[in-house]
């Protein structure tokens, strides 16, 4: 077993792990964390998808101790209080999610491709951005729609 | 129409939730104590197991217990059954061999279940389940559709001779048989319906924990239609009493179907919560929903049209081999008869149709109903042949199918194969959705695109589907073994807002926004005071659930009628309270009215007057809260045009979707923006099965394609926008006017994408999936010829 610290959402946390247990399971069996969702065990799906440190990652890829000392962002920690993150109000708004179960890795997601892509997002840049997330519902469309919404809030916003 | 009411695009109640992580899937709960399970499977495709050594796995660190069959069966449990029995061509039910939750002697498929390791955590789960050794004696495999039943291949099943679980004809065969024999054309095609994994994106999942105190067992589990699973775990496979099982479906990522069946894994960690009393929760990895959840489709059929000079349809013709699998699935039966050939009409006039479907065990997944099913075989078979019929007889494929269409006056139209079709202006959507496709304007395109060495492609589609499952004596008289009614309860409490108690579940499509707007409309309370309720055998009364796009159709309307003695009862109260004869109270808009007088009380009013009923009609019961139950008198019957634009590059047989036009007609939308969502996803589904879904195994029964590395879903980039419009019309059998909308696309798409590529390459057909290398193969074979 080994001990590791991160901060999780801007808080501090601990806790023990096998060296083999992921960091997807660490968020959602020791911290509970459970809006990180995982659909499959290829690294495919993108249900896992949190921030570490900054960077978007398959939590389903990494193990827990190679995340000591991180800063780790779920979709947990994305609302101000009561307010939704933009990116989030931009799925209601665009009935972005049906079952809700690829939502969180794909509003992780999106928050990336807008960091690395911009506020203005085409339609191709997005669905070529998104290959990396599985959703069985909404057949994407309103997926897309959401995320370019999303990030043209996200630019005013700021 | 108000903002919240019928005809309004609410945004969804339930969004918030899950938008701040905060959903509740099973996977989610974790009760002190919790225990993991895991599977031994086998590795096998057909096997007989000669011993089972878990002496290794019980002493490995955190394990509790590894249970085999022979516990199961020592405590009564299982096995699991098939819902729905189909009469055979020898007048005899068709071939049920026994399927246990856990393997006696002997697995069927690759994954069939063979224990069950339980341990303190996952990873010892895990490991104790490497150390279960079992010796298997290796049999032949046979996987094939087409062949299973063949003479001389191992058969799979003591019961059922050649593989063969049934052989059902049906229809008029001599008749079909004069018409193709004095027909001036006949028009052949051999078809494969492609297998699918359905793959939700959450995996099955099932937590079992058991009160000693109460002798109840609570099982989580990742269901469609949790009073279902209860009644099938209680009645056929001796879990528990009823009233000591309690089944929640919490959350559930997904469905499609692959979510309605019974299954041993949920059964087994019933059990063994009980035999352990430890809380007990099994999540599949995703590998494992590829091997062991039911699977779709698996046909291989012949399909002949006879036609007139005119090209008028005369005669169909159906012979489909149907794979069902190792064992039979909750509905497997269902699926390739009743499902299918009742639904070969199409939208057409054809006046005589016999159709033979032989269902064959295999060993491989037992196959079940997946978006869809049957309605989606039964429409690529039917619009992929009318493509093939227009071209032999040189017609625009849009043109055979409107001389063919059932016309708008012929409704209710009783169709040669059982459905009576309640209401459709065929024509309509087919006209539009020339229009909003720009078929006209195609030829300029498809030149352009020949200009720069791409082969463009137009593909129509023109389907029926039937939903709003289903008139319960329809079910009894056709074998199955359930009503198909459904339940509703609608409770005011003293302080004025409401909760909708409903036997549907929802898992995906909204239930608790579009079941609100119903409930607004009718009754005139704000939406954010009414809270729909689902999926707990003990919040809920008895429900059959969702599938086969019957929600709002059935459930929908248990929930208006629930609303109407509300409405009935709130005008006694109302009547005495304003001191009216009953017959002047009149009700809209949240208000109960004296007609012609200014007296009126809202309906919050009323329902505080029936719980503090100091002031109140003689006789009349407390309480505001209403249960009612509808069994529809029909089907529902969506159809629609889908029209596909392809772009091909026969260089590299990469198929490019250029636009997706869809006119459906699902009757009134209550929420337009979820029935949009619902049309997105259903067709996103049919692209899927269309272009890239391949559910492969080896002739040694090895599942070849059982990740995503090598299962190809669609992915945001594969697919385009799609343009939707409605052509809706009124279906008379409904109260509320609605069809269903949940499968639609997943039914209308197939054939629109495979008539596009078809129409692109000038290839009589190619078959699901139309990888690039099929694609170039077919552009290859077409270009020398
Ligand atoms: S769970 Fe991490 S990519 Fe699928
Ligand atoms: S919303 Fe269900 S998988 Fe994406």
């Amino acid at each position: 077993m080994k001990n590791v610290e991160l901060t999780v959402n801007g808080s501090p946390v601990s806790g023990e792990v096998e060296s083999r247990t992921l960091l997807v399971h660490f968020l959602r069996e020791h911290l509970r964390l459970t809006g990180t969702h995982i659909g499959c065990d290829t690294s495919q799906c993108g249900a896992c998808v949190v921030h570490v440190n900054g960077k978007s990652v398959k939590s389903c890829t990494m193990l827990a101790v190679q995340a000591d000392g991180a800063e780790v962002t779920t979709i947990e920690g994305l609302a101000h209080g009561e307010e939704l993150h933009p990116m989030q109000q931009a799925f209601m708004d665009n009935h972005g999610l049906q079952c809700g179960f690829c939502t969180p890795g794909m509003i992780m997601s999106a928050l990336d491709i807008v960091k690395r892509n911009g506020n203005e997002l085409d339609e191709a840049t997005v669905r070529k951005e998104l290959e990396g997330n599985i959703c069985r519902c909404t057949g994407y469309h309103n997926i897309v729609k959401s995320v370019q919404a999303g990030a043209r809030a996200m630019g005013g916003e700021s | 129409m108000t903002d919240f009411g019928i005809g309004a695009s609410v945004k969804r109640k339930e969004d918030r939730r899950f938008l701040l992580g905060k959903g509740r899937y099973t996977d989610d709960i974790q009760p002190n104590g919790l225990t993991h399970a895991v599977f031994v499977r086998s590795p096998h495709a057909h096997a007989a197991i000669k011993q089972i050594d878990s002496s290794a796995a019980l002493a490995a660190p955190g394990v509790i217990a590894v249970l085999t069959g022979d516990d199961l069966s020592a405590d009564g449990i299982g096995p699991l059954i098939c819902g729905v029995t189909v009469t055979s061509d020898d007048g005899e039910p068709h071939k049920a061999p026994a399927h246990p939750a856990l393997a006696q002697g002997k697995v069927n498929y690759v994954g069939d279940h063979v224990a069950i390791v339980v341990a303190e955590t996952y990873a010892q789960a895990r490991d104790g389940a490497e150390l279960v050794m079992v010796d298997y004696e290796v049999l032949p495999a046979v996987t094939d559709t087409a062949t299973a039943a063949n003479p001389g291949q191992q058969q799979i099943h003591e019961v059922a001779p050649d593989n063969v679980c049934f052989n059902w004809p049906f229809g008029d065969k001599e008749g079909v048989e004069a018409a193709f024999a004095s027909a001036h054309k006949v028009s052949s095609l051999d078809l494969v319906n492609n297998r699918m994994v359905t793959n939700a994106m959450e995996p099955r999942a099932a937590l079992g924990e058991y009160n000693a105190g109460t002798e109840e067992i609570t099982l989580h589990v990742t269901t469609q239609n949790p009073h279902v699973h209860r009644l099938v775990m209680s009645a056929f496979n001796q879990l528990a009493p009823e009233h000591k099982l309690r089944v929640v479906g919490p959350d559930v990522g997904g469905g499609f179907g692959v979510k309605i069946f019974v299954y041993a894994e949920e059964l087994v960690v019933g059990w063994a919560c009980r035999k352990l009393n430890r809380p007990i929760k099994w999540t599949a990895e995703r590998t494992e929903a590829f091997l062991a959840d039911a699977h779709g489709r698996d046909h291989v059929s012949k399909a002949e049209m006879a036609m007139d000079e005119n090209g008028r349809f005369l005669a169909m013709r159906v012979h489909t081999r149907a794979n069902l699998g190792a064992y039979l699935s909750t509905f497997g039966t269902m699926v390739p008869s009743y499902l299918y050939a009742f639904l070969l009409a199409g939208q057409y006039a054809t006046p005589l149709i016999y159709s033979e479907v032989k269902a064959v065990f295999t060993n491989t997944a037992p196959v079940d109903a997946c978006r869809g099913a049957g309605r989606p075989e039964a429409t690529f078979l039917v619009e992929r042949l009318v493509d093939v019929c227009a071209a032999d007889m040189g017609m625009d494929p849009a043109e055979i199918r409107r001389i063919n269409f059932i016309p708008v006056d012929a409704f209710p139209y009783q169709t040669p194969v059982v459905q009576c079709y309640d209401s459709g202006d065929y024509n309509a959507a087919l006209n539009k959705a020339l229009e909003l496709a720009g078929y006209a304007d195609f030829p300029a395109r498809a030149e352009a695109a020949a200009v720069r060495g791409k082969c463009r492609g137009i593909g129509i589609s023109s389907y029926v589907e039937a939903c709003g499952m289903a008139p319960s004596a329809a079910v009894g008289q056709l074998g199955g073994g359930v009503g198909l009614w459904e339940s509703a309860q609608v409770r005011f409490n003293p302080t004025g807002n409401v909760q909708v108690f409903t036997g549907t579940h929802s898992h995906g499509q909204g239930h608790e926004t579009t079941f609100a707007q119903l409930v607004c409309d009718q009754l005139g309370v704000p939406i954010d005071n009414i809270e729909v309720i689902h999926g707990d055998t003990a919040k809920t009364q008895f429900g059959m659930g969702t599938y086969g796009s019957r929600s709002l159709a059935v459930g929908g309307v248990a929930i208006a009628k629930a609303c109407d003695k509300l409405i009935a009862k709130g005008k006694k109260i109302a009547a005495h309270a304003l001191e009216a004869a009953e017959g002047d109270i009149e009700f809209a808009d949240g208000s109960f009215s004296v007609a012609g007088t200014d007296k009126a009380m809202g309906i919050g009013e009323v329902a505080f007057n029936a719980y503090v009923p100091h002031s109140y009609p003689e006789r009349l019961e407390p309480g505001f809260d209403e249960n009612a139950f509808f069994d529809p008198t029909n089907f529902s019957f969506p159809a629609g045009t889908h029209i596909c634009e392809v772009e091909v590059d026969p260089e590299t047989g990469e198929v490019d979707i250029i636009k997706y036009s869809a006119v459906d007609d699902f009757g009134r939308l209550i929420n337009p923006m979820i029935v949009a969502g619902q049309v997105h996803g259903g067709i996103a589904h049919g692209v899927g099965q269309a272009l890239l879904e391949a559910c492969r195994y080896d002739s040694d029964g090895q599942l070849i394609t059982a990740s995503y590395m090598d299962y190809t879903m669609p992915r945001a980039d594969n697919l385009p926008s799609f343009d939707l419009d409605y052509a809706p019309t009124h279906p008379p059998d409904n109260p509320l006017g609605v069809k269903g909308c949940g499968e639609a696309g997943a039914i209308g798409a197939p054939p629109a994408v495979i008539n596009a590529i078809a129409n692109a390459l000038d290839v009589k057909h190619i078959e699901m999936p139309a990888t690039p290398e099929t694609v170039w193969r077919a552009a290859q074979t077409a270009a020398r010829a």
